[in-house]
């Protein structure tokens, strides 16, 4: 008999039992549908303990690894600390360091730790005010000895807590930050795949986490960035990726403008639609969409048609809080 | 004692080749292809596996009372028997490209059959 652990709470989990049936016993409120692992609603995480094999059968790679795994298919082999998707969260507070703008209305933001803040590049975390106002933005940047997170915020006009950050936020403030979430996150595992990563916005943040990721640990497959947005002012870090192009031979940045005036260097059209007019065959290629939440899914669905497996479709709409 | 056509089909492993390409097939059939239009790729991933391992005469827990909820929303949109005929082809031709046998695609054609009239809400 396993111990199962959720918050202050302990369950016991019997021989011929599974998590889920054991938390349902025990009057835990836990989302479930099928119980033979085909609808993922009975999904949990984890954190201290990698799950059996068995219980982790279908769930993307990038899940396995943060170690989600299925309560219906798991019969513990040890103890566990088990966390439910909606439990409350976690939060460390950070203090600002860098608050500068990227372009007409793009924020850097950068987030310093006291200690070392564990994550997959390509994760987002969720910001908290101090009167419990929380919204979620990626990462941007790769797990980094100073402990720092890099994010960029977007200003959306009169939204309540980007403008907040854009017009009160000072270097020096604190700030309360999530443990990071998602699965949007780049393995170092088949380095020859090709590589598609598509964003509008800051969509760029978690998807230059990503990159830098992949060519920090050698992928060697053809790596394809498409950034986009309407107008050139809302592009930013093109000289940045420009360069990086140009030291890596693989990688290739391809910045799209939807509106009609168009500098030189620059693609027209949306990026998605550019990315999908310059990889016709996407079969074995692993893709990475974020951003604008009708993007993402369209996205998904044209790469899946032009030959990308679903398992190596990664994704993060950054739906907005409808009020 | 006999195998069950599940597992002659190759079980789990089958269901898990079988559903990209039958997923490709539905959402490019441009019978009935808007019928997926609102539903999320990934949901319905999971979904397409409780169906293949349905029709592959697999363990399962829905009801026809299930299938009948299911789809409920669309019969409202027009499902009818031509649309029901399109997806059983589709599975066929999954099945032709993945080599399996003629006669044990007839049997997964013939288990889809029953559910005809819970699928379409008669
Ligand atoms: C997984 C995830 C990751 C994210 N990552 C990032 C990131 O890295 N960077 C980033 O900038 N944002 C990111 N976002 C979006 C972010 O979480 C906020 O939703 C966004 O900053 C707006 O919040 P707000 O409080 O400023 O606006 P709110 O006050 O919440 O919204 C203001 C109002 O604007 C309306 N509205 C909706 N869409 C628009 C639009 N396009 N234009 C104008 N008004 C609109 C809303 O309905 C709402 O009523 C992410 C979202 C998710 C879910
Ligand atoms: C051959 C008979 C069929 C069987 C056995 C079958 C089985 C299933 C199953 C098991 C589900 C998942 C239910 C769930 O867990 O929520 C499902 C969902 C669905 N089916 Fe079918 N199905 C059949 C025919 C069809 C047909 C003919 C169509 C339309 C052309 C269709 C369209 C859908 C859609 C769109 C969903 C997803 C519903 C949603 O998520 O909104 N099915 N089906
Ligand atoms: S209840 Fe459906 S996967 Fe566990």
């Amino acid at each position: 008999m396993y111990k199962l652990t959720i918050e202050e709470k302990t369950y016991s989990c019997q021989p011929d039992e599974t998590v889920l049936d054991a938390l349902l016993r025990g009057n835990v409120n836990i989302s479930y549908a099928c119980k033979k692992g085909t609808c993922h609603s009975c999904m949990v995480r984890s954190p201290d303990t990698v799950p059996p094999e068995a219980a982790q059968a279908g769930l993307k790679n990038t899940l396995k690894k943060r170690n989600h795994f299925l309560a219906c298919l798991c019969h513990p082999e040890q103890d566990m600390v088990i966390k439910l998707p909606d439990q409350s969260e976690f939060y460390t507070e950070g203090t600002v360091v860098v608050n500068e703008m990227l372009n007409r209305n793009t924020l850097l933001l950068i987030i310093a730790f006291k200690d070392a803040f564990e994550f997959n590049a390509g994760q987002f975390v969720n910001l908290q005010r101090a009167d419990g106002l929380t919204r979620s933005y990626s990462i941007a940047n790769t797990p980094q000895e100073s402990n720092t997170l890099e994010f960029h915020i977007r200003r959306l006009p009169g939204g309540r807590f980007s403008e907040w950050l854009h017009d009160e936020i000072k270097a020096g403030d604190t700030i309360a930050v999530s443990e990071p979430r998602g699965h949007c996150f780049y393995l170092p595992e088949k380095s020859e795949q090709g590589i598609l990563l598509v964003g509008t916005g800051t969509g760029l943040a978690p998807l230059a986490g990503i990159l830098t990721d992949a060519l920090a640990q050698g992928h060697s497959g053809p790596i394809y960035l498409f950034h986009g947005s309407r107008e050139v002012e809302d592009l930013y870090r093109i000289d940045e990726m420009r360069q990086l192009a140009e030291q890596h031979q693989n990688f290739h940045y391809i910045p799209c403008i939807s509106s009609n005036h168009v500098p030189a260097g620059f693609s027209h059209g949306r990026a998605n639609e550019v990315a999908l007019a310059t990889l016709t065959d996407l079969k074995g290629w692993r893709v990475f969409l974020c951003g604008h939440p009708e993007m993402v899914n369209q996205m998904k669905k044209m790469t899946f048609l032009k030959g990308a497996a679903s398992a190596d479709i990664y994704a993060d709409a950054f739906l907005v809080t409808p009020t | 004692m006999s195998k069950t056509l599940y597992e002659r089909i190759g079980g789990e492993p089958a269901v898990n080749a079988a559903v990209d390409i039958f997923y490709r097939k539905v959402l490019n059939d441009p019978r009935i292809n808007r019928f997926f239009d609102n539903v999320d790729m990934e949901k319905q991933a999971a979904k397409q596996k409780a169906f293949l391992t349905m029709a592959f005469g697999g363990p399962h827990s829905y009801t026809g009372q299930d299938m009948r909820t299911g789809h409920a929303h669309l019969v409202k949109m027009g499902l009818n028997d031509s649309h029901f005929d399109a997806v059983v082809e589709d599975l066929g031709a999954t099945l032709v490209e993945l080599n399996v046998p003629q006669e044990l695609i007839n049997e997964v054609v013939a288990i889809c059959e029953p559910t005809r009239n819970d699928v379409l809400g008669r």
